[in-house]
């Protein structure tokens, strides 16, 4: 049963990437600009930017380009940066640990911070802590994410002094032996501490500017839908029966209430692998995000493809993750609910 | 009958502090029962009956709730207990059966969970284990016939029938001393309601726990019971033993009720009762059924005395003092 929702779903998932791919090659060949004049610059010559066309099969049909591309795709061959004018796949590999690293950073802090404190909310409604709690989720959704970068650079590294400006590592620190390519993870364990500790100082800046806006987010889903829980019968018999109220908050409210909040969290995530980028790029963070948007700008066509479909399969992969995760917490979905 | 009573509400005051002003839900209410007593509490829709419920065990006091009087458990004063050793006695000495059992259980733990929560709760099961044969075994005692599947069915896959046996396995299975029953089974078919009672009944005295039953339905109450409590907007207009209360209604909400009852035999139509039950932050002065009532007379805007019309029988209204007699009162 579970292994055929798996497959099916995996199935969904290979067509949708195929789609994103196919969607965004076209996409970023029609819309206007030529790649190779961006490239050359303004003094190139026309024979010039021929040429590089040439060489980059830009004058090819569209559906000739597309075959030529995927061939190298099945090969592992994601084609060649114009703008690092290395290959797309080890460029990927090089920033894509960075962003990852700061999105999970970042989706931690919001789940342990956001869940908890919009149960506590939801659980106290309009008592001094929710309306506390309101005030700091509404400040952190409507504020952007580069303008908490900014002000926590302001604080805590030119005011106070004590957190790394930019980077992901100090100059002369090591970085840790390439295992996951997150830092912290294999710092840890190759027992680098120096390097687990310089990792972590640079990380939290950024790691708290991505997750402020997704914090108060998930705090406000929390809470509206704990409150809700809070408002069924099932909690006056659970206090009928006089259980505890602690576990009447952690369990019987917020599993109920975690069955809608856990898909708008799921979405919250995979946002974050496109949103990093103004975090990253105040951070000067060797990021994945920050590159998409350099090579975008730069129409690096290989590289547009590359970072958008692997952007696609992560939001495919914690959808899929998600539902997962809802199907287990929500056993109506698990078991089929019969109509009644 | 010197005995300390189970439990004794005197002069209980419940007020709503609206945004349209304050409402007095309940008004000096005095509620007495017995050791393994079982009583009825009728009345309309929306005239305090539940909230009562929900205030003696506890589960009224939010920020915008005024209560003052007494509720008086074993002869101690709740008000006075703290709200710790209040939580104490729910699911031990007092529980509920709820109105709709398919709401009042989580739809997403099993049945065993939150059973075994309630049976923790009576600190007679030192294991898991323990709690589940304790579980099984009262599971069986509302003839449920394969308990360990119920343990790991979901509220969903069970029916309306079956949720309720489980609730009130879950009421009694702790041997409570004061069951508050709410409208039990009234989101159910008949059938499943009519057994509902029963069982309740049975259990009930089984264990020798006293019962509030809450209900509009008076044939019910009549079956069930044996004194009744008839509620009026936040005040008990009559109370009596269920025969004598049925063969001699006095106060004129109560007569009322009454024919509002759908005869079998036929003879004429049931009477509604004119006009709705009153906005509680506008309440009525003196007697708030007044303005509904077919007798009414200047006095009624008094405080009504609470007057003994019959053994046990008591109704809040002037026809039955000496003032009152003093014009025919036709009933």
């Amino acid at each position: 049963m579970l292994g055929r929702y798996l497959f099916r779903r995996a199935c969904a998932a290979v067509i949708t990437l195929f789609g994103v791919s196919v969607l965004i090659f076209l996409i970023a060949r029609i819309i206007p600009g030529d790649p190779a004049r961006i490239a050359l610059g303004d003094t190139a010559t026309l024979e010039q930017i021929a040429q590089f066309r040439k060489t980059l099969r830009l004058d090819d049909p569209l559906p000739v380009q597309y075959l030529t591309y995927m061939q190298g795709v099945i090969k592992g061959d994601l084609g060649i940066s114009i703008y690092t004018g290395g290959a797309v796949l080890e460029d990927l590999q090089r920033t894509f640990p960075a962003t990852l690293e700061l999105v999970m950073v970042s989706a931690m802090l919001m789940i342990i911070i956001g869940i908890p404190l919009g149960t506590l909310a939801g659980r106290y409604r309009d008592s001094f802590i929710d309306n506390f709690t309101r005030l700091f989720s509404l400040i952190g959704v409507v504020t952007p994410g580069f303008v908490w970068a900014v002000f926590l650079l302001l604080v805590f590294a030119y005011w106070l002094e004590i957190l790394p400006v930019t980077g992901r590592l100090s100059e002369g620190i090591p970085p840790p032996p390439h295992i996951t390519g997150l830092f912290l993870i294999d710092s840890a364990f190759a027992g680098q501490w120096a390097t687990f500790k310089d990792a972590f100082l640079h990380i939290i800046m950024p790691g708290i500017s991505l997750s402020l806006a997704s914090i108060g987010q998930t705090t406000r889903m929390t809470r509206a839908n704990v409150g809700e829980s809070y408002d069924r019968t099932y909690i006056e018999f659970a206090r009928a029966y006089g259980f505890n109220e602690f576990r009447i908050a952690a369990k019987y409210a917020l599993r109920p209430a975690m069955i809608p909040t856990l898909t708008i969290l799921g979405l919250d995530i995979a946002i974050k692998f496109g949103g990093a980028f103004l975090i990253e790029t105040v951070y000067a963070w060797p990021g994945m995000a920050r590159y998409g948007v350099r090579v975008i700008l730069h129409k690096d066509l290989n590289a547009i493809v590359g970072v958008v479909v692997i952007i696609g399969f992560f939001f495919v992969l914690i959808n899929l993750i998600v539902d997962m995760i809802v199907a287990f917490v929500d056993p109506r979905i698990r078991l089929g609910s019969r109509a009644r | 009958m010197s005995e300390l009573p189970l439990l004794e509400v005197r002069n209980l005051h419940l007020t709503f502090d609206l945004y349209e002003g304050k409402a007095h839900v309940l008004n000096g209410v005095d509620i007495t029962i017995r050791n393994g007593e079982r009583v009825g509490l009728v009345g309309e829709s929306g005239c305090g009956k539940s909230i009562m419920a929900r205030a003696i065990l506890g589960l009224a006091a939010r920020s915008n709730i005024e209560m003052s009087g007494e509720i008086r458990y074993h002869g101690a004063n709740l008000f006075g207990l703290g709200p710790q050793a209040w939580r104490g006695l729910r699911g031990r000495k007092m529980s509920m059966i709820f109105q709709d059992p398919v709401a009042a259980l989580n739809p997403v733990f099993t049945i065993e969970d939150q059973m075994i929560e309630v049976v923790r709760r009576g600190d007679k099961a030192k294991s898991r284990k323990e709690a589940i044969a304790i579980a099984i075994a009262a599971l069986r005692q509302v003839a449920i016939d394969e308990p360990e599947r119920v343990l790991a069915s979901y509220p969903f896959q069970l029916s309306g029938g079956m949720n309720q046996r489980v609730i009130i396995s879950m009421a009694l299975v702790n041997e409570p001393e004061l069951v508050f029953a709410d409208e039990p089974g009234t989101s159910l078919d008949v059938t499943v309601q009519e057994q509902t009672l029963r069982l309740m009944t049975r259990l009930t005295k089984d264990v020798g726990a006293a019962v509030l039953l809450i209900a509009h339905n008076l044939g019910v109450v009549r079956e069930f019971c044996e004194r009744v409590y008839v509620m009026y907007a936040g005040m008990i207009v009559e109370e009596g033993p269920v025969k004598e209360l049925f063969a001699n209604p006095k106060h004129p909400y109560t007569q009322a009720l009454f024919s509002a009852v759908p005869k079998l035999t036929g003879e004429g139509l049931p009477k509604s009762i004119d006009g709705m039950i009153p906005d509680y932050t506008h309440a009525p002065e003196g007697c708030r059924f007044h303005p509904r009532c077919p007798h009414v007379r200047p006095e009624c805007l008094k405080p009504p005395p609470f007057v003994t019309v019959g053994p046990d029988h008591r109704a809040r209204c002037i026809l039955y003092t000496d003032a009152g007699a003093k014009e025919p009162a036709h009933v």
